[in-house]
């Protein structure tokens, strides 16, 4: 395939992922079809199935797709030359900004591969389908208690305080129920966090 | 009749005598005698004494120095950094045997002022000895392999050409990793660590702080005593070939949140995580499970 059809035929997939993210979103997964998915982007129910073989295989790379656009995200913070505690701030400051430009790839990442592993279990075992974020956030762990900033500890101690703290507050985003806007609360979090996991 | 054999002075300085231990267990010590001769060493019966070593012009071929060096060190009245001297300005080359007289080694600790190998404190070279550098080979280990020491002088004898590192090791013994030819590689590439010391099953890499895929040398390729080593044993390896041996963590691994701090040569980081990531979350039974007893 020529270079050009090639990131001709990305650019579609990408485009399916996107659209089939946010139905997922407003409508659930199992009630969001391949035909609906087609429908909405005026393509053949059976052009799509040449991009994703299953509506399964479509979740599965969804869920890549959104492991390596945070993760790349996370990879730029973890090559500066700042504090742990300023990559801490960075963090929470790109996971509400994605959560506010993109609110259907948090809520797909929380209310759709967290609680349907069902739909995950072949192919996406363990973290492999979210190793490109999980790596990040491995980093920025390593380095931090490498660095003498951070407290070492069990990795998952320190990964389920920074990440159910950041979904926790999305989800009451998506519910409605923050007094304010959610970028106003990225300093006392990212605070509250690093005081929490610092030494 | 002037002999043919290849002399050689045995010198030690600040050392445990180790590496003279580990060569008398050479198995073929005998027929090496066939082509050497030492015109002195402190354990094998040899022509002179220490004191004629000092005193006399004695003819010598290469200069093996053992144990780490100070220029406080006085043996038989001369200070060793004089007898290095005298000898490695005659002497076609000079080998360091053992990781103290490459790199300070353990000695390097030592109540001595500026202790440290011949060209090297740690990895920092030194310069104390440049001018003599072009002629080291460094052999290091706590102790050393008896076939490299023997192998390297017999290609001394055979003017070979010896290829070194950057530390002046010979690649032909220290370019691969200890790692390389571990029995317990499998368990290495699935993370399974669940090793108990002196047991068949489990890498140590992950939690008994095996230090083999960040250490040079040929351990499990030329076995200990002919038939093992320390890894296929069952214990970790401690890094003793290299120039930030001994550094410490022998039997646990350090880590920081959970992710090892020192990982195999040349990975990096992001590579490592991204494959551990992978193999972790897959269970392989046969490799959990004990080899023999069920
Ligand atoms: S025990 Fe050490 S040498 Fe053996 S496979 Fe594991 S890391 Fe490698
Ligand atoms: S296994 Fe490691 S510690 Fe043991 S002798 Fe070899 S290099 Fe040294």
């Amino acid at each position: 395939m020529s270079i050009k059809r090639a990131d001709k035929k990305k650019e579609k997939k990408e485009l399916i992922m996107q659209r089939a993210l946010e139905l997922f979103a407003s409508k659930g997964f199992y009630s969001t079809t391949i035909p609906d998915i087609a429908l909405s982007l005026k393509m053949s129910v059976g052009n799509i199935y040449n991009y994703f073989k299953s509506k399964d295989i479509l979740a599965k790379e969804i869920i890549k797709y959104i492991s390596i656009y945070l993760g790349n995200k996370l990879k730029d913070i973890n090559e500066k030359d700042i504090s742990t505690q300023e990559k801490t701030r960075q963090i929470v400051e790109v996971y509400f900004g994605v959560a506010l430009l993109k609110p259907e790839m948090i809520d797909y990442f929380l209310r759709i591969y967290l609680s349907n592993r069902e739909v995950f279990q072949d192919g996406c075992e363990g973290m492999i389908c979210v190793n490109e974020f999980v790596t990040e956030i491995m980093i920025y762990f390593e380095e931090g208690v490498e660095c003498g900033d951070l407290r070492d500890q069990d990795f998952f101690s320190a990964f389920g305080l920074f990440m159910g703290y950041l979904g926790g507050m999305v989800f009451l985003k998506g519910e409605n129920i923050l007094p304010k806007k959610l970028d106003e609360y990225v300093d006392d979090i990212s605070i509250n966090i690093y005081k929490a996991l610092r030494t | 009749m002037l002999s043919k054999k290849l002399k050689i002075l045995w010198l030690t300085a600040i050392t445990c005598n180790g590496n003279t231990h580990s060569f008398l267990n050479y198995p073929h010590l005998d027929i090496f005698m066939d082509t050497f001769e030492f015109i002195y060493h402190p354990s094998i019966d040899s022509a002179y004494t220490l004191n004629d070593i000092i005193n006399k012009e004695i003819a010598c071929d290469i200069l093996i120095i053992e144990g780490s060096i100070s220029t406080e060190y006085i043996k038989a009245d001369a200070p060793i950094v004089d007898i290095i001297n005298k000898y490695a300005s005659k002497v076609q080359k000079i080998v360091t045997v053992g990781t103290c007289a490459s790199f300070g080694g353990m000695f390097r600790e030592s109540d001595y002022k500026d202790t440290t190998g011949l060209h090297f404190d740690k990895e920092r070279p030194t310069s104390l000895f440049e001018h003599i550098k072009e002629k080291t080979i460094s052999l290091s280990g706590c102790p050393v392999h008896p076939d490299i020491i023997a192998n390297t002088l017999y290609s001394i004898e055979k003017k070979r050409a010896i290829e070194l590192d950057s530390l002046l090791r010979p690649k032909e013994f220290f370019a691969y990793t200890v790692h390389n030819g571990c029995t317990r590689n499998e368990y290495f590439e699935y993370k399974i660590d669940n090793h108990q010391f002196g047991k068949k099953e489990g890498c140590m890499f992950y939690d008994h702080g095996c230090h083999a895929p960040y250490t040079h040398g040929s351990c499990n390729k030329i076995l200990w005593n002919e038939v093992n080593s320390k890894t296929r044993a069952g214990l970790s390896c401690m890094g003793c070939t290299e120039p930030t041996f001994p550094k410490g963590d022998f039997f646990h691994t350090k880590k920081n949140m959970g992710i090892p701090q020192y990982l195999p040569f040349g990975v990096a980081k992001r590579t490592y995580l991204t494959l551990a990531g992978i193999t972790k979350a897959f269970h392989i039974k046969r490799l959990e499970e004990d080899l023999f007893d069920d």
